[in-house]
């Protein structure tokens, strides 16, 4: 593990522990926004150029930015929340570490990992026009699909958030 | 450890931390927050599959983490407004205290 990406493996598992852990539900969207930054640090690690942009574009710039938005739309002046319960807190620990023991077991012990070339030969960086020339050829039919369903989000979103009609009774005359 | 076993591990940490995250807390908020780190987890795991596997060409993961990204980014929106239709008619996002339809 080369130091750049020890450095960005601390940064997102630590955003993200922060990010459940902390009390203040501000400092937990603003460790979440970390979290996803260091993501897309390992992103563009991974020689994916155009996905790390469009992460920071996504969930550092927008998703982020609503997540704060729906806190102090829900919250008022306060966002404290009621300190974690040490049982919570050890639960948490618990859960943590059982599930990364199930997944780490199937990693490791995975007959097909190792088979995999061990230092492949960088490839070359795909550029933009051939993502776009896979979405718009093989990919059109889920590409449309999912313009359908960013659409259907979009407007069940607004109208769910819309305003509750005052739903008087009729009056008698 | 190879380097796409590195990946993996880095993901399946993530992915266990939004896991407990999304189960423990009891505001709505932190668990819509621990689903979108269970999500990002999957996308790392996804590239690193990309880059570091046996797949012939790297592009497929890459639109395969593009739809991803969009659908979670639509996930994101409607659960929001899920939980400030939520917030206006219970007046909290406390989970423990939203429980009409309990038996």
């Amino acid at each position: 593990m080369t130091p750049n990406l020890f450095i960005l493996a601390l940064l997102v598992i630590g955003g993200a522990a922060a990010a459940m852990t902390l009390r203040n539900l501000i400092h937990c969207a603003l460790a979440l926004a970390l979290s996803f930054l260091g993501l897309a640090g390992l992103f563009l690690h991974l020689n994916a150029q155009f996905v790390g942009f469009a992460q920071i574009l996504v969930y550092v710039g927008a998703v982020s930015i609503v997540i704060l938005f729906a806190i102090l739309l829900t919250r008022g002046g306060d966002t404290q929340e009621p300190p974690l319960p040490k049982k919570g807190l050890l639960a948490g620990g618990l859960i943590t570490v059982g599930v990364f023991a199930i997944l780490s077991g199937g990693i490791g012990g995975s007959h097909l990992l190792p088979l995999v070339h061990p230092s492949p030969p960088a490839p070359s960086e795909p550029t933009v026009a051939e993502i776009g020339k896979v979405m718009m050829l093989s990919c059109v039919v889920p590409l449309l699909a999912t313009g359908v369903l960013l659409t259907a989000a979009l407007l069940g979103a607004l109208l769910l958030a819309l305003k509750e009609k005052q739903t008087e009774p009729p009056s008698r005359p | 450890m190879n380097p796409l076993q590195t990946y993996l591990m880095i993901a399946a940490a993530l992915f266990a931390i939004g896991f407990a995250g999304a189960v423990l807390r009891r505001n709505a908020i932190l668990m819509l927050m621990g689903i979108e780190l269970m999500l990002n987890a999957a996308n790392l795991s996804f590239l690193a599959f990309a880059r570091h596997g046996a797949a012939l060409e790297q592009v497929n993961g890459m639109v395969f983490v593009l739809f991803s990204i969009a659908i979670a980014a639509a996930e994101a929106g409607v659960g929001l407004a899920l939980i400030i239709a939520v917030y206006r008619h219970f007046k909290t996002t406390d989970l423990d205290h939203v429980n009409t339809l309990r038996g």
